[in-house]
């Protein structure tokens, strides 16, 4: 016992002495102030988290790779104020807890410049306070939650996608004005993206005649199909990812139920919906109501279809040009925009005050929100419709807010590309 | 009324699949006293083969054999190479092992036919019969049904009546006696694992084309579904599987249909404890020992 | 037998302890026939010279015969007091590991951080599985016990001042044990896959049961809460990060430390004893289920702990990270590390911060052209760590602490 207090003694003294130590080391603040993370005279690096596996990845995981390939195009064209963009993309496979490890390794060891188009409600979400904390620009989030539109609480963190009220908002008068006097019904996810849908829904048309709800874990949605039906619902309105857009087109023909479908854009997909249903697809399809701010990737005469084509072809290795592509390349090409207002003299302040100024024009078809006050992306959307076996944009698009604002046409048109594709000063 | 008997049938046409998948799961239990954890993975790599056969020759019989033959395959690879490593290492292990199998073929069926989920399409119609304004069973739905009883029958019958479903059975469960008596416990086993594989591609192949499409994911949340059927019907118990299969499946409905579609695992949860509490091996469970 | 309290407490009896477990067969006593097959004329007349010879030869503890590979076996006998020997440890380490995180850089520290808290999570693992031989793959939705009261207490309180962390995670701890206790006592009676199947259906039951009372839980979106800063005598330019780790630290260590006396006293001899052979330990009057039971509720409070420290680290809860991978992770880690004593659980908690990264450092270095790198992104990292379990796993059985083990009796032995 004694041997063993000794030994004690000696091991605590040297700890203590080594305490004192370390105890003197103190902590100082991070960087000397001068130099940007991220940011050198001839690179900019920014990162990214997406679901590149899992069962989240269908789809969302070609956005990133157009999104690079467009970079790589600007690179090859000298760049933003000389400097090129680097694009790191990390994979979270949809799960909170690794999004909170590979956005804190963007952060504090890439030391990134910003993060750019992070995907998912529930992933992204989690990392706002810490982003907030480290006061990195947090630009164009994947999604259309309110979450990501909070500029007093999160102001640096900036949305993109039309968010779901307003959406559904321009669904539902799209509905009251082709579909009136018919039995309308909801159906979408059971988390924000349905209820902020069905918010939308019955801002405009009023309390809806029956609604049910989904959760991607459970892909048996007869019981909720089959209650649709018995309830005599003649307008479904759908909340829905393309998956189970497709199961529930599936679904309702399977049990022989006819009806009119609108669903929201995050689901409406017409590449995916047509590989998903098969054979079946052009029957199941046909007049399928759904929307999109975007150009249509197959609409060949659209100049920016075609630019971002070209892009594709050339630094994305040609793979299929389809809704989420021609995504991944708005968001590119909105954020070397913002890097062009920036201006040369760039820092985080320099981006997000450039941000907030908005005015930006680009590939969409309706404007963008940004301002001091505002910080969500695009503010309505565009009705298309698919007839005989082709998606075709209808009406003009229009625009309204979350609130109970009216659904109203915009009529401006939409923006050309610049010279060479790539935003100018 | 009509809502009672459409998820009924709705339920049990569900059910049918995971009690396919549950026989599966009872099957390399018997034959080797392991949970295959990697038996969703192994399905869904079978059921991609048949749809490269499929896709390349245009017709669904020659994938569903290709996606059996290539079934038997796999299961004999795996145990060859992996499973017989782990024979006698603690149970632990070997869910290990299945999971690294489950990431791996994931993994490489995400390199080859990319994360998008693909259409995989039923060799009859889906669409439900009607009679009497009732929305009944689908051709497909039946077709279900037949391969799943007939499963059991052919399954109970290999069991019992031949010499080879005989000598299975002894290597499970006295692998010494059986060897001194002549058995090659080694071939029985990795034949254990043919036969598995093959009845989990044939649930597989009987259950993608109802759900989302064919992804390398698509069978992880059967593979819950079916566990609870096999260990609610008893892990030695092929008609306990097919049993525990339609139980789960028209609970599920139930829960689905007349409570919230976010609550079956709830359910699901709920019907493992109650039948758990009451017979701890499940159903069909033969009594191992007598407390005295 | 008379039930003792608290024998985490009690100074270690090694030295007559030696005699209590009803081990099947003794073969430390030469020439004695194994008493499963002895003819019962030779019974009686064994088992007391058994307990004679044993204590005769001086207090070493017979290796069972029926212990399987990997299993914790009986702790090597020290003398002096366990307590004040783990006391003086764990402060040593504190030391040196409190130094370390001044010199590393804020996302190691986070790193750290997070190997803190999967030890508060694996070590009652490693007590449920290698002590006592239950299966558990269920300990995610033990963590999401742990967590959510966090979120909500925070939210209820304020957050802002540091004693309201102290409640958060009190609560979290609580509400996990309590769950444990329940899930303990569905599973009692249940063994291998039925336990497996049971604990598999509780993990899978965390995302339905926050959006069934998506009220209270927030759904798939989860919930966030604010935290205080670390205190400002520690310096105003103190990284939050660093803070987190000697958070997630601190609490490893008390787990540690708890359960390490716990598994050298009497209880940990009983739960190998339940582990070993139940209807032997029921025959010498062990209530099995109670100890089965205890089990259950000992590694809840630590996976409480674990995940209300998770929640910290995240300042924000979700279904999503709680789900049945977090569950399928912790089962991963602990048979990676080695099941055979505590050590394992720090090799699994390194393991799995680790082994991601190092599977994505190792295939970045690939240059592939884009269309073969979009379809590599993020799969070929999985299929190389898919490759690691299986290959690690058919070589070294016993985890990492098998392998050294089995090194460090080499260097004996070659001495």
């Amino acid at each position: 016992m004694f041997r063993f207090a000794r030994r004690g003694v000696a091991v605590a003294a040297a700890l203590a002495l080594a305490a004192s130590v370390a105890a003197c080391s103190e902590d100082s603040p991070s960087g000397n102030g001068a130099s940007v993370p991220g940011v050198t005279d001839t690179t900019i690096l920014v990162g990214t988290h997406q679901p590149l596996t899992g069962r989240a990845a269908a789809g969302y995981s070609k956005i990133s790779a157009a999104t690079k390939a467009y970079f790589e195009y600007v690179n090859a064209n000298g760049g933003v104020h000389g400097r090129k963009i680097e694009y790191k993309i990390v994979d979270d496979a949809y799960n909170p807890a690794k999004t909170q490890e590979v956005v804190r390794q963007l952060v504090l060891q890439d030391k990134v410049f910003a993060v750019l188009n992070g995907l998912g409600t529930p992933t992204h979400g989690g990392v706002l306070d810490f982003l907030k904390t480290n006061k990195v620009p947090d630009l164009f989030v994947s999604s259309g939650s309110a979450l990501f539109n909070q500029p007093t609480k999160y102001p640096n963190t900036f949305g993109f996608n039309v968010d779901y009220v307003t959406e559904s908002k321009v669904l539902a008068n799209y509905v009251k004005k082709t579909f009136p006097g018919k039995k309308v019904c909801f159906f979408g996810q059971n988390d924000d993206f349905g209820d902020d849908a069905l918010k939308g829904v019955e801002t405009v048309l009023g309390s809806v005649a029956a609604k049910q709800n989904y959760v991607p874990t459970n892909t048996n949605v007869a019981p909720q199909v089959g209650a649709l039906k018995a309830a005599g619902c003649q307008v479904n309105v759908l909340a829905t990812i393309t998956p189970f857009t497709a199961l529930t087109l599936g679904t309702a023909a399977k049990l022989g139920y006819r009806a009119q479908w609108v669903g929201s854009s995050v689901g409406g997909d017409f590449v995916g919906l047509s590989a998903l249903l098969g054979k079946a697809a052009p029957l199941l399809l046909e007049g399928y109501v759904t929307s999109g701010y975007l150009p249509s990737p197959l609409d060949e005469a659209n100049p920016w279809t075609k630019l971002f084509k070209d892009v594709n072809a050339e630094y994305n290795g040609n793979t299929t040009f389809e809704v989420n592509t021609m995504f991944g390349m708005a968001v590119g090409y909105t954020f070397v925009q913002a890097l062009q207002a920036a201006g040369k003299d760039l820092t985080r302040e320099s981006l997000m005050a450039a941000i907030e100024k908005g005015g930006f024009e680009g590939p969409s078809l309706v404007p963008m929100r940004y301002s001091k006050d505002d910080h969500s992306g695009f503010s309505g959307t565009q009705i298309s419709v698919i007839k005989g076996g082709k998606q075709a944009l209808v009406d003009t698009p229009y625009v309204t807010d979350t609130g109970s604002g009216p659904v109203e046409p915009y009529t401006e048109g939409a923006a050309t590309p610049p010279a060479k594709g790539i935003p100018s000063d | 009324m009509d809502r009672f008997v459409f998820l009924t049938l709705d339920g049990l046409s569900k059910g049918a699949v995971y009690a396919a998948f549950a026989l599966a799961l009872v099957l390399i239990w018997r034959g080797t006293r392991v949970v295959n954890f990697a038996q969703g993975a192994m399905s869904v790599a079978t059921v991609y083969v048949a749809y490269s056969v499929s896709d390349a020759t245009g017709s669904y019989w020659l994938g569903f054999a290709a996606a059996l033959v290539s079934a038997a395959l796999l299961g004999a690879v795996i145990e060859l190479v992996v499973a017989r490593r782990v024979h006698d290492a603690p149970p632990l292990n070997a869910i290990v092992v299945a999971i690294g199998l489950v990431l791996l073929l994931q993994a490489v069926l995400g390199m080859i036919y990319t994360n998008e989920y693909l259409a995989f399409p039923a060799p009859f119609s889906e669409t439900a019969l009607t009679a009497g304004g009732l929305t009944l069973l689908s051709p497909y739905d039946l077709f279900v049904f037949a391969v799943v009883a007939g499963l059991l029958v052919l399954l109970t019958l290999l069991f019992t009546r031949t010499p080879v479903g005989l000598r299975m059975r002894a290597s499970a469960f006295a692998p010494e006696v059986s060897r001194l008596l002549g058995v090659d416990v080694a071939l029985m086993r990795t034949l254990g694992w043919v036969l598995a594989a093959m009845v989990g591609s044939l649930a597989g192949l009987l259950v993608i084309p109802t759900e989302l499409g064919l992804h390398p994911t698509a069978m992880d949340d059967i593979f819950v579904a079916a566990f609870t059927a096999a260990v609610v019907g008893g892990l030695d118990s092929p008609a306990g599987a097919v049993v525990g299969g339609l139980v789960v499946g028209v609970l599920l409905s139930y829960v689905g249909g007349y409570v919230r579609s976010d609550a079956t695992p709830l359910a699901v949860l709920a019907l493992l404890v109650v039948v758990l509490l009451v017979r701890p091996g499940g159903l069909f469970a033969v009594p191992q020992a007598r407390r005295v | 037998m008379p039930n003792r309290a608290k024998p985490e407490t009690m100074p270690a009896d090694e030295g007559r302890a030696a005699a209590t477990p009803p081990a099947p067969a003794d073969p430390s006593t030469p020439g004695r026939a194994p008493a499963g097959s002895a003819p019962a004329a030779n019974a009686p007349a064994g088992a007391d010279p058994a307990a004679g010879d044993v204590s005769r030869q001086g207090a070493t503890t017979a290796p069972d015969p029926v212990r399987r590979a990997g299993a914790a076996g009986a702790a090597p006998i020290r003398r002096g007091n366990t307590l004040l020997r783990h006391l003086l440890i764990a402060v040593g380490l504190g030391v040196v590991v409190v130094i370390a995180t001044y010199q590393i850089e804020p996302f190691r520290n986070y790193q750290l951080a997070t190997i803190g808290v999967y030890l508060c999570v694996l070590p009652g693992l490693i007590l449920l599985t290698g002590f006592n031989g239950q299966i558990s793959l269920g300990h995610g939705a033990l963590m999401a016990a742990g967590a959510y009261p966090v979120a909500l207490t925070q939210n209820a309180l304020g957050g802002d001042a540091q004693w309201h962390l102290l409640v958060s995670v009190l609560a979290g701890v609580v509400t996990a044990t309590v769950l444990g206790a329940v899930v303990g006592v569905a599973a009692a009676r249940l063994h291998g896959p039925y336990l497996a199947g049971a604990t598999l259906a509780v993990a899978a039951s965390v995302p339905a049961v926050t959006t069934t009372f998506d009220g209270v839980f927030g759904g798939d979106a989860g919930l966030s809460f604010a935290l205080a800063p670390a205190p400002s005598s520690l310096g105003v330019y103190f990284p939050f990060e660093r803070w987190q780790a000697w958070l997630a630290l601190l609490g490893a260590a008390i787990t540690m430390l708890l359960l390490a006396n716990l598994v050298r006293s009497r209880f940990g001899r009983t739960l190998r004893a339940v582990r070993d052979d139940e209807v032997a330990a029921a025959l010498a009057g062990i209530h099995v289920g109670r100890v089965r039971v205890l089990a259950f509720v000992v590694s809840a409070a630590g996976a409480g702990l674990g995940g209300a420290l998770f929640a910290v680290l995240a300042q924000s809860v979700s279904p999503g990270a709680y789900g049945l991978t977090l569950s399928l992770n912790l089962m991963l880690a602990i048979v990676l590390g080695g099941l055979g004593g505590l050590r394992g659980a720090l090799w699994g908690a390194i393991a799995l911060v680790a082994l991601q990264p190092l599977a994505d450092w190792a295939t970045r270095s690939f240059e592939f052209s884009a269309d073969v790198q979009q379809r590599l992104e993020g799969t070929l990292p999985l299929a190389v760590f898919g490759v690691a379990l299986i290959v690690v796993m058919t070589t070294a059985p016993g985890g990492v602490d098998g392998l050294v083990a089995r090194a460090t009796r080499r260097l004996r032995r070659s001495r």
